[in-house]
């Protein structure tokens, strides 16, 4: 229970980190950036947007630091993230129509890489020396290309060219979203590239790991043991790869934080609704409440995604419970 | 230092030599383009020819000589931020592990704390505050890179350096009354190198990727010529769709080609490190000179030696290989 409450500890100073950094970038950039911002608004929106807009940076800049920080947590907990300068729309309102998207896409694509890579690792491992082990330069080589590129390629080559898969886009502009097969098929349809392309770069990265525990997993003692029982080999695989994933398991909290970075680009790509599309038009538009607001929320996602990974290591390695190995 | 050579597999003759020729490139790469990477007084769209290899952008401009050119800008930075990062890594790690107690308490969470944070997301946060003079500056673009990067070194070089503290040779080093320095710099550094030469090729294999990235969703400057911008104008002028694949596969391939270089370099490390791993990565023709069997055999880890009539040379045991 110690080693959950400490990890659970680390996380909630992540946060704090994390906010508290949003919370003073735009007030010691160079060039005072809030005041540029509120100077370029005046004519744009109305006062009530650029109180809003204020508070979501701490209130007007003539108070003390400490009071504009204590006014930007009480924002933050009743949600008031600002207002996006461009999209005009609480950025909270905005997020809270990109998540969904993004959840979906990379969290799927997450999952299914994690149990692809760990399955092959396992089996490259195993059959170490073999013919297999030229898949090896391969993976290395996927999981050297950036995820965006990768993306672009597939997109120009299953897309544009061959037509196998439709372009742009979560889903056909001619269906009406809605709880009916032909939004859901349509939203398979579209989701199919995107999420191949995920897999296809984060998926070596699993494997690599995998393999290098798996042999070194197999030239434990239990191993010879078991063969030399004369278990039946599938056991004996299943012994080992059950041990070898641990660590793999362990990695996967520190992982997800790379993993979502990458692939929030591709739905740059892709034009897929989500954060990462979000996140580029607020880059190119300088919009900071949006770009704050999306930072500030793929952190915390990302956290709750390593507090769920951390658990599930809990669950699976008996020893993490006695003692504090992370 | 004769204990620490590495295994010459071919995946790290390959690793090397892919490296290097992208070392060269960032050295000569500029000198060697054919035309200025600005100059747009060429045919727009031109897929490639003799004249211009890699073809032209929709602005006439030659794809060729901006990949030559974006090779400097692109390595400088990641080397920067490398660099940066794996001095970051060392100080916090090795202090972290050596001291122990609050120290290390406090280090380890700071780089929890790093570590746990995307890092790109952080990366474009800061980065779009900087005012766009210093969005050109590699120095000041590196060592942002490099506040987000260094954190999973520390973590490495920390482990590593615990367990080092209490080997037997430490120990009995500090029995025999050798100084801290000594025992820090002539028992335990040593031993750290293969994690250290690990973690800086990670390290910079992750500032590449981040610098591209910022490059190519336009939070560089754009008057810098990098593999990130040219993918960035590529995407804004919609290359892909176009089937223009001429213009967004070279920096693409290169930046692939660099992270493989330095993955396969670091597989050799890892090779070097772990013994189980080295026997695993041996081709069957390797295999058969230095007179193993031909697959590996369950349960046994054979000493791989240097060349078969000297004696074995001793490895140390270092980091996952080691119980």
């Amino acid at each position: 229970m110690t080693v959950i409450a400490r990890r659970l500890g680390v996380y909630l100073v992540t946060a704090w980190v994390a906010i508290t950094v949003n919370f003073l970038l735009p007030h010691f950039m160079p060039g005072n950036p809030i005041q540029t911002l509120i100077g370029k608004l005046q004519d744009n929106v109305t006062p009530a947007e650029i109180r809003s807009i204020q508070l979501s940076f701490g209130g007007t800049l003539n108070h003390g630091l400490l009071s504009q920080y204590l006014t930007y947590w009480g924002q933050l907990f009743h949600g008031n993230m600002g207002i996006s300068i461009t999209l005009s729309a609480p950025v909270s309102t905005i997020l809270g129509s990109a998540i969904p998207w993004t959840v979906g896409l990379i969290g799927l694509s997450t999952i299914l890489s994690f149990f692809l890579g760990t399955f092959l690792g396992a089996l490259l491992g195993w059959t170490r020396g073999s013919r297999l082990d030229s898949l090896i330069p391969t993976a290395t080589f996927f999981q050297a290309v950036p995820y965006f590129f990768l993306g672009t390629v597939m997109l120009l080559i299953f897309g544009s060219q061959l037509h196998w898969f439709p372009e742009l886009g979560a889903y056909s502009i001619s269906v009406t979203p809605g709880w009916h097969w032909n939004f859901i098929a349509s939203l398979i349809r579209y989701g199919e590239l995107p999420v191949i392309s995920i897999v296809l770069s984060s998926v070596a990265g699993w494997m690599l790991g995998m393999r290098n525990m798996m042999i070194t997993m197999v030239a434990e003692d239990f191993v010879l043991m078991s063969v030399a029982m004369g278990l039946p080999r599938r056991k004996v695989v299943w012994a080992a790869a059950r041990n070898a994933v641990l660590p793999s398991i362990a990695n996967l909290s520190l992982a997800i934080g790379l993993v979502v970075s990458g692939a929030l680009l591709v739905e740059l790509v892709f034009n897929y609704p989500g954060v990462g599309d979000l996140l580029l038009n607020a880059v190119l538009n300088e919009d900071y409440p949006l770009i704050q607001g999306i930072f500030l929320v793929i952190t915390l996602t990302v956290l709750a995604a390593n507090l769920i990974a951390d658990l599930a290591y809990f669950a699976l390695d008996p020893r993490t419970r006695t003692a504090a190995v992370l | 230092m004769k204990s620490l050579r590495i295994p010459r597999s071919p995946k790290v003759v390959l690793g090397l030599g892919i490296v290097g020729f992208f070392i060269l490139l960032t050295i000569v790469g500029p000198y060697l383009a054919p035309d200025n990477p600005n100059n747009t007084s060429f045919a727009p769209n031109l897929g490639p020819s003799g004249a211009h290899w890699f073809g032209t952008t929709s602005l006439g401009q030659d794809i060729f000589s901006q990949t030559l050119v974006g090779a400097r800008a692109t390595m400088v930075v990641a080397l920067v931020a490398g660099l940066i990062a794996t001095i970051l890594s060392v100080s916090v790690g090795v202090a972290a592990g050596y001291l122990g107690g609050f120290t290390d308490d406090g280090l380890s969470l700071l780089s929890n704390v790093f570590l746990a944070i995307p890092g790109v997301p952080l990366l474009i946060v800061i980065d779009s505050y900087l005012p766009t003079g210093s969005r050109s500056n590699a120095l000041v673009i590196g060592v942002i890179i490099s506040l987000t990067g260094w954190a999973w070194g520390a973590r490495v070089l920390r482990a590593q350096t615990m367990s080092l503290r209490n080997r037997d040779f430490v120990e009995a080093s500090r029995i025999i009354g050798e100084s801290r320095a000594r025992i820090m710099f002539s028992e335990v550094a040593p031993n750290l190198l293969p994690v250290l030469a690990s973690s800086l090729l990670f390290t910079i294999l992750y500032s590449i990727g981040a610098y591209v990235t910022l490059a190519y969703i336009g939070l560089t400057s754009t008057s810098v010529w990098n593999w990130g911008t040219m993918l960035f104008w590529a995407q804004s002028n919609n290359a892909p769709l176009a089937n223009e694949w001429y213009w967004f596969v070279p920096p693409g391939v290169c930046i692939a080609m660099v992270g493989t270089g330095l993955a396969l370099l670091n597989f050799g490390i890892d090779e070097f490190i772990n013994p189980r791993l080295r026997e695993a990565g041996m081709t069957s023709r390797l295999r058969r000179r230095r007179g193993l069997p031909r697959r590996p055999r369950l349960g046994l880890t054979p000493v791989v030696r240097a060349s078969s009539p000297r004696p074995a040379r001793t490895f140390v045991k270092t980091g996952s290989g080691a119980r």
